[in-house]
């Protein structure tokens, strides 16, 4: 069980220029995947192809072919794709409904949508809130939130549908310190007890470098490094890329630099 | 020719006292005293709802105090118009989405300084030195919505940079950013910071803050719970005060205190602590 990308290059519609190249990237199901790069490198439309928005839903050329399961995306319906793969977008402020007048029914959104028994639909939304600590914001209104409460809170829609797959694009970028190890925490529960499979797009190398068990980097719509995290995140290549090394990595070049030692 | 980062006295910022609610009750600061001086650069960091963004808005009169008084270039804010505390205080959002409007990256830019009165061959002067501060020059006729959400963030900051105002609020400037676009907020700093400007800073990132912040101002629910230059707060001793608003120092720091170093926050400080070791 396995969300798949074999050979994939594509183009957005009314577009000739191919932003991503013969991509080849699979996500298995409990294990989490991250994937760095430099802005606007191909990690967001990675992550549509990947969820199978692109190209059912927003157009454009897609060659290769994407799997979740054994569903392949490119002829699938959008309620199919729902049903197995839940993407967290850059933006909060394009994830919440905008109809629901409370947190906890934004969080319920989703859920109700899936036609599952009310109970279960509580149990789901109260799951979310608990994982992300966010029991404080339920009775407030979604749209005056601070941009780190809006990704919190759409990070839990996603979590309340359960999907089989989260693909979460820089799901911490507004978040403070404590708001970010939560999100990990919750993803590594989810990955270890859900058998959930996460592909997690991320500039903070440090978090990645302690929840993800590999890391695939991208460099002009083409993935250049892929392996086990310790390894990527290691790769002397990364400051090339745009990619920060993770603060150890950081720490430990800058001592054999120096000709120092941290042991 | 003018250069968006053209030498200037700073400005000095203060509140005394200062307390704000928000007219749904949310108390968001209480009794915060601060000084920061002209040509002073200072990082203000804490959880996310600790008033951090509360308190700067104070400065361009975006909010007005509840108790105590906010003071700009050493006068009280009081109900001086937003129009006339703009020449003084920019503010880059957090949000770019929030203060774009326009429908090419030239314009955009030019909106802010021909508010201030500025026209002609000066303000395309402005512009054009701003676009190149952040890296955006080449950009001009392309509409903002078509640059990525990084490139948007700035494209924020040039139209505050073509304000040349005394003081710049940068309200979390690295979110978003790769290497590369952290590397470019630090060199913009650094050229603030050089030409004499008062720069305040919002951020999350413990690591960008202690490399490029001489002062640091930790907050928590709405007061200021720490005060000092980057050695002084992230020393040993006021790790269980951080602990409190969930803050961990940057690895250079543990590593300089799990070594006997003592305050090494940033990497360069904590290599040269290194280096002294050795060298006895």
């Amino acid at each position: 069980m396995s969300l798949r990308l074999e050979g994939v290059s594509y183009r957005y519609a009314g577009s000739t220029a191919t932003v991503l190249s013969e991509v080849d990237l699979v996500v298995e199901r409990g294990e989490v995947v991250g994937l760095v790069g430099a802005n606007e490198a191909g990690k967001t439309t990675l992550c549509l192809v990947a969820a199978g928005l692109a190209p059912a839903t927003i157009g454009g050329r897609l060659q290769g072919t994407v799997h979740i399961d054994d569903l392949a995306t490119a002829a699938a319906r959008p309620f199919e794709l729902a049903q197995r793969c839940g993407t967290l977008f850059q933006n909060p402020a394009t994830q919440l409904s905008g109809t629901a007048p409370t947190v906890w029914e934004e969080i319920a959104f989703g859920p109700r949508n899936l036609a599952l028994p009310l109970a279960e639909v509580v149990a789901r939304v109260d799951e979310a809130v608990r994982l992300l600590a966010i029991g404080d914001l339920v009775r407030r209104d979604p749209a005056r939130l601070s941009g780190g409460q809006a990704q919190l809170i759409a990070l839990a829609g996603v979590l309340a549908l359960q999907p089989a797959y989260l693909i979460l694009d820089e799901p911490t970028s507004q978040l403070d310190p404590q708001g970010t190890r939560l999100v990990g925490d919750a993803l590594a529960a989810l990955a270890a007890h859900s058998n959930a499979g996460v592909l997690i797009v991320e500039h903070k190398t440090d978090l990645l470098a302690g929840l993800a068990s590999r890391v695939a980097v991208i460099e002009a719509g083409r993935l250049v490094a892929a392996g086990p995290a310790a390894d990527t995140l290691a790769d002397e290549r990364l400051p090339g890329w745009g990619v920060q090394p993770p603060s150890a990595v950081r720490l430990g070049r800058a001592a054999a630099a120096a000709g120092v030692s941290l042991g | 020719m003018a250069d968006a980062i053209a030498p200037s006295s700073g400005l000095a910022l203060a509140t005394e006292g200062l307390g704000f609610v928000y007219p749904d009750g949310t108390r968001a600061l209480e009794g915060v005293d601060l000084r920061i001086a002209a040509g002073e650069q200072v990082a203000l960091i804490g959880q996310n709802g600790s008033g951090k963004s509360t308190l700067v808005r104070h400065f361009d009169g975006l909010l007005r105090a509840t108790t105590g008084r906010v003071l700009v270039g050493g006068e009280p804010v009081g109900q001086r118009h937003v129009a006339d505390l703009a020449h003084l205080v920019g503010i880059v959002f957090q949000n770019p989405d929030r203060q774009i409007f326009a429908g090419r990256v030239r314009a955009e830019v030019a909106f802010g300084p021909r508010n201030l009165g500025m026209q002609g061959g000066e303000l395309d002067e402005r512009v054009t030195a701003a676009l190149q501060a952040v890296g955006l020059a080449g950009s001009e006729g392309v509409n903002p919505y078509d640059l990525g959400y990084s490139r948007r963030k700035l494209l924020g900051m040039a139209s505050v940079l073509a304000m040349a105002t005394p003081a710049v609020v940068l309200d979390e400037p690295t979110t978003g950013q790769d290497a590369r676009g952290v590397a470019r907020v630090r060199e913009i700093v650094a050229r603030l910071a050089a030409a004499g400007r008062t720069v305040v800073t919002i951020s999350h990132d413990m690591t960008f803050v202690a490399e490029v912040f001489p002062r640091l101002v930790v907050m928590r629910a709405g007061r200021v719970i720490l005060d000092g230059p980057p050695a002084e707060v992230f020393a040993e001793a006021n790790w269980p005060t951080l602990a409190t608003t969930y803050l961990d120092p940057p690895l250079a720091a543990r590593e300089g205190t799990r070594l006997g170093l003592g305050a090494t926050p940033s990497e360069a400080s904590l290599i040269a602590a290194l280096r002294a070791r050795r060298a006895t």
